[in-house]
């Protein structure tokens, strides 16, 4: 992707279009990953309501995934699951894309 | 600066306005005509009056203005960036160490291009304390990405509160203005002003079309979004570019100016250098004092000259380098110090201004007036003679260095 160059950008960078933070693939930051073991999984949502990133990936009140683009790997879903049902891995050692 | 007979007819007009006023009681009736929506100020010596004198204003109901009277100098310049970010015309004033509390702010309403004015008052920056005039305030923020202008009387620092705000909010400029005046020596003494009747500075100032505003529901903004090392750069970048269209803007809005107000202004204020042999460059209260000893020895025959800058960002390098280019040797007074330095801040801006090679001025560096030491008749007339010496045979060893100081 070719960035702009400075002519283009808008006076003291303000941005005019809403929502772009999702664009910011903060998902690469990420040193150890979130596996949630589904067995023990309630679908409490707990981890939902706790992300700071809105990285938790539900579909029909049901916890579907992580969303590996934004999870940061803070750790703070595996502290407030009450089933102790996600642990964090490094990335080094899990199987690329592996959540489950 | 009157000039011709169109301009003694302008100023005329104005004869019912003529008030005797301090510059701080001069910036506030400035205010006060300009009617901003927002002012969130602290009060702090000698810049305090121009405050008492507003917020009195404030009370009678002279203005509009929402008047914010904030727990700190940091929260000041905070709540112009917000109100100026919301779409609001906003002013503060301080001097010294309020500046130097609102150092992180200077940068981010330059960076966020909010036409912001900033009424200063110069005095020293501690320590040790004083609250007394010097440059070292408002040369600690020249970096910031604000305009600076420096006014020598009250009537100029009564002019450049209303040009202040015009030059911040043009299209092709956007950035905040520092506009300064000398800590009692201007904002304390009573001068002979003439004003500008209510409706031309209406007309002159304009109705305020923000560049953005976070009011504007239609159209939702984000202001002060973080940025990665691929941005930040290239918004820097074009920060450079809005101080380098205020040297097209400035000379234009200042002509604009002396046609209404009959006081044609310059960036720079050139005195006798059409044929000076030796000339000071300065800014400030001094360059008053420095003008009148020009006058005086003119009479007797020395080829002496001054050079005034009245804006000092962005410095007009172009303008500094065509009046100096004739003599033989400058001095540039500097009413503050960088420690360290090869030179002090506008002996610096001045020789990077001077093309390089042979036929140029010897350029050489004086520091005084800190913490409100005065520049006297005699000192400037030492200065001169030191630099018809260093005209003769350059740089001297015993060269003087330091104005006004006990050694």
């Amino acid at each position: 992707m070719i960035l702009p160059g400075w002519r283009k950008l808008s006076p003291g960078a303000v941005l005019r279009e809403s929502g772009n933070a999702v664009q910011h693939r903060t998902g690469a930051w990420r040193a150890h990953r979130p596996v949630v073991a589904m067995t023990n999984c309630t679908h409490c949502m707990l981890c939902w309501l706790f992300c700071p990133d809105g990285s938790i990936e539900t579909a029909e009140g049901r916890f579907l995934g992580i969303d590996l683009e934004h999870c940061k790997g803070c750790g703070i879903c595996v502290v407030e699951c009450p089933r102790n049902a996600i642990k964090l891995v490094p990335e080094v050692e899990s199987a690329a894309g592996e959540t489950r | 600066m009157i000039q011709t007979a169109r301009d003694r007819e302008v100023v005329g007009q104005y004869e019912g306005l003529l008030r005797a006023l301090t510059g701080a009681r001069a910036v506030a009736e400035a205010m006060r005509q300009v009617n901003p929506d927002v002012v969130a100020a602290y009060p702090i010596t000698p810049s305090t009056p121009i405050v008492e004198a507003f917020s009195s204003m404030v009370a009678n109901g002279q203005v509009d203005t929402e008047f914010v009277a904030v727990e700190s100098e940091h929260s000041a310049l905070s709540a112009c960036i917000g109100a100026a970010a919301a779409g609001a015309r906003a002013q503060t004033v301080t001097s010294s160490q309020g500046l130097a509390l609102m150092w992180e702010l200077m940068y981010v309403a330059a960076g966020l291009r909010l036409p912001i004015v900033l009424h200063c008052v110069n005095r020293a920056l501690s320590a040790p304390l004083n609250i007394h005039c010097d440059h070292s305030d408002t040369m600690g923020v020249r970096d910031s990405g604000w305009i600076q202008l420096y006014a020598a009387n009250p009537q100029e620092a009564y002019d450049h509160a209303l040009l202040s705000g015009r030059v911040a909010e043009q299209p092709d400029v956007l950035l905040p203005v520092l506009h300064s005046q000398d800590g009692y020596a201007v904002s304390h003494s009573t001068e002979r002003v003439e004003l500008l009747p209510d409706d031309t500075v209406r007309a002159f100032i304009g109705q305020h079309q923000p560049n953005y505003s976070l009011l504007d529901t239609q159209h939702p903004i984000t202001v002060g979004a973080i940025t990665g090392p691929d941005y930040y750069f290239e918004v820097k970048r074009q920060t450079v570019e809005a101080m380098d269209r205020a040297s097209d803007v400035i000379p234009r809005v200042l002509q604009e100016f002396g046609e209404l107000s009959g006081r044609r202004y310059r960036m720079v204020e050139a005195e006798a250098l059409d044929d000076a042999d030796v000339a000071i460059v300065a800014l400030g209260s001094s360059a008053g004092t420095i003008r009148s000893v020009v006058r005086n020895l003119r009479r007797h025959g020395p080829k002496v000259g001054l050079l005034q800058l009245r804006v000092y960002r962005p410095f007009p390098a172009q303008e500094v380098a065509r009046a100096l280019r004739g003599c033989k040797a400058v001095g540039v007074l500097d009413r503050s110090i960088s420690y360290g330095a090869p030179r002090n801040p506008v002996c610096m801006d001045v020789l990077g201004s001077l093309p390089r090679g042979d036929g140029g001025p010897t350029v050489v560096g004086y520091t005084y007036g800190l913490g409100g030491r005065e520049l006297l008749p005699q000192h400037v007339m030492g200065v001169f003679a030191d630099l018809f010496r260093v005209a003769e045979s350059g740089p001297w060893a015993q060269q003087l260095r330091y104005v006004g100081l006990r050694e």
